[in-house]
């Protein structure tokens, strides 16, 4: 089963994730796809919504580093190799607001390379 | 004469002095009756950290002369340290290769003002992250290395080189091997940049395999570690392990995790060296392990 091959990172704190994956081309259904772009020091979006229970793709795509993705609350990262999209599954299992950060050192700016997760109902 | 211990006791009275390790009962019961290993000799350093010279903006207007005020400062100490420790990020970062190396050779001239010749150093990411330390080497030497100093063993460790924050397995083995030749209750201090444990994840003040040294530290009973990075003072344990920062000398951190951002605190001009500062860290056998007096940039 395709889905259980791609499991690739821990549960969330606190049960908030059901299953994650790192660089799964594919997932279940009804996935909310979000592309995310990096560059030195910004991810675009910024502010990343999405819905209760509904299994999310991040797509991120690094134009200039290997940035970092992380999310620790979620207990969720992904280094980002420019060139390729890095895909992050997660399953949002609780409401609220989860801060990400680039967790890779890339310059003058860096510490300003962060964004938030909101987990709406 | 003043005795070093008087003097330290003036000065702590408004300088904020701490204790930063157990007590005298737990430094001597952890000693286990050992005599020879607690044989070592009274003695202080300084630590300086977080300088980010080359620094331009407005959490540091007099970002130009803070480092020389506290190169002052120091030298100005009555009772001279023993030797002195820059934990990391000398330099301010820039992409420019050039710029880096100019930024580490100036900071290298200023601190050789420092009448105290015995000065270690260490990279934090600002200086050797963008290129694994290869500039930083050039001009000030190994990353990570260990030194003795009158019966207590001191171990730099190098978690900036590599831009994800990892000490990588190759420092973990040679820390391994390093501690294998100790004492279980042995005196050791480790020198860092970034915290070893995880303090605030989500601005990145962590280590990422910073687990595994302090793994390795645990069997140790008598371990302390003092880093930077977060430009402030903190005090933490991993169960026996204390773990202290220290003040930057460049702008203050926010306290960790208390906004959205790590945003630098503003620039007070009636109070411009706020939250700055260096500290002096005594060696002590019977009182306290390392007792800890935070230290203003300059007088006044």
């Amino acid at each position: 089963m395709k889905a259980l091959r791609l499991i690739a990172v821990t549960m969330g704190l606190s049960g908030a994730l059901l299953g994650a994956a790192l660089g799964a081309q594919e997932g279940v259904g009804k996935e909310q796809v979000v592309q995310v772009t990096a560059r030195r020091f910004t991810f675009t979006p910024n502010e990343i919504v999405v819905k209760k229970g509904r299994p999310v793709v991040l797509e991120i795509s690094s134009e200039d580093f290997v940035h970092g993705f992380n999310v620790p609350a979620l207990k969720l990262r992904a280094d980002l190799p420019p060139g390729i999209v890095t895909r992050v599954r997660f399953t949002p299992e609780r409401v609220g607001e989860y801060d990400f950060v680039c967790d890779n050192f890339c310059g003058a700016g860096h510490e300003e390379m962060h964004g938030r997760i909101v987990v709406k109902e | 004469m003043m005795k070093r211990r008087d003097f330290l006791r003036l000065v702590s009275v408004g300088g904020g002095a701490v204790f930063a390790s157990g007590l005298a009962g737990r430094a001597l019961a952890d000693y286990g009756g050992d005599k020879q290993a607690q044989a070592y000799d009274e003695f202080y350093f300084v630590q300086l950290s977080d300088t980010h010279w080359g620094y331009k903006g407005p959490a540091n207007p007099d970002a130009a002369n803070t480092l020389k005020k506290a190169v002052a400062a120091v030298n100005a100490l009555e009772t001279r340290p023993d030797f002195i420790v820059f934990t990391g990020d000398l330099t301010h970062t820039t992409d420019d290769a050039q710029e880096r190396r100019r930024r580490l050779a100036e900071f290298r001239d200023i601190v050789s003002e420092l009448k105290v010749k015995n000065v270690r150093f260490m990279p934090g990411e600002h200086d050797a992250s963008l290129d694994n330390g290869a500039v930083y080497k050039e001009l000030f030497g190994d990353t990570h290395y260990t030194f003795d100093h009158k019966g207590v063993h001191f171990i730099a460790l190098d978690n900036v080189s590599d831009p994800g924050a990892r000490i990588g397995d190759a420092q973990l083995e040679w820390l391994k091997a390093d501690l294998s030749r100790q004492k279980k209750n042995a005196p050791i201090v480790v020198l860092t940049h970034r915290p070893l444990f995880d303090l605030t994840p989500q601005w990145d003040w962590a280590t990422r395999d910073g687990a595994k040294a302090v793994d390795l530290l645990m069997p140790y009973t008598n371990v302390t570690v003092f880093y930077g990075h977060i430009h402030q003072e903190h005090h933490h344990r991993t169960e026996h392990i204390a773990h202290h920062s220290a003040k930057s000398l460049i702008f203050p951190l926010p306290a960790p995790g208390s906004q959205e951002k790590r945003t630098p605190l503003p620039w007070d001009p009636a109070a411009p060296n706020k939250g700055l500062g260096f500290r002096e860290i005594e060696a002590e056998v019977n009182d306290a392990r390392y007792k800890i007096i935070e230290r203003p940039v300059s007088k006044g």
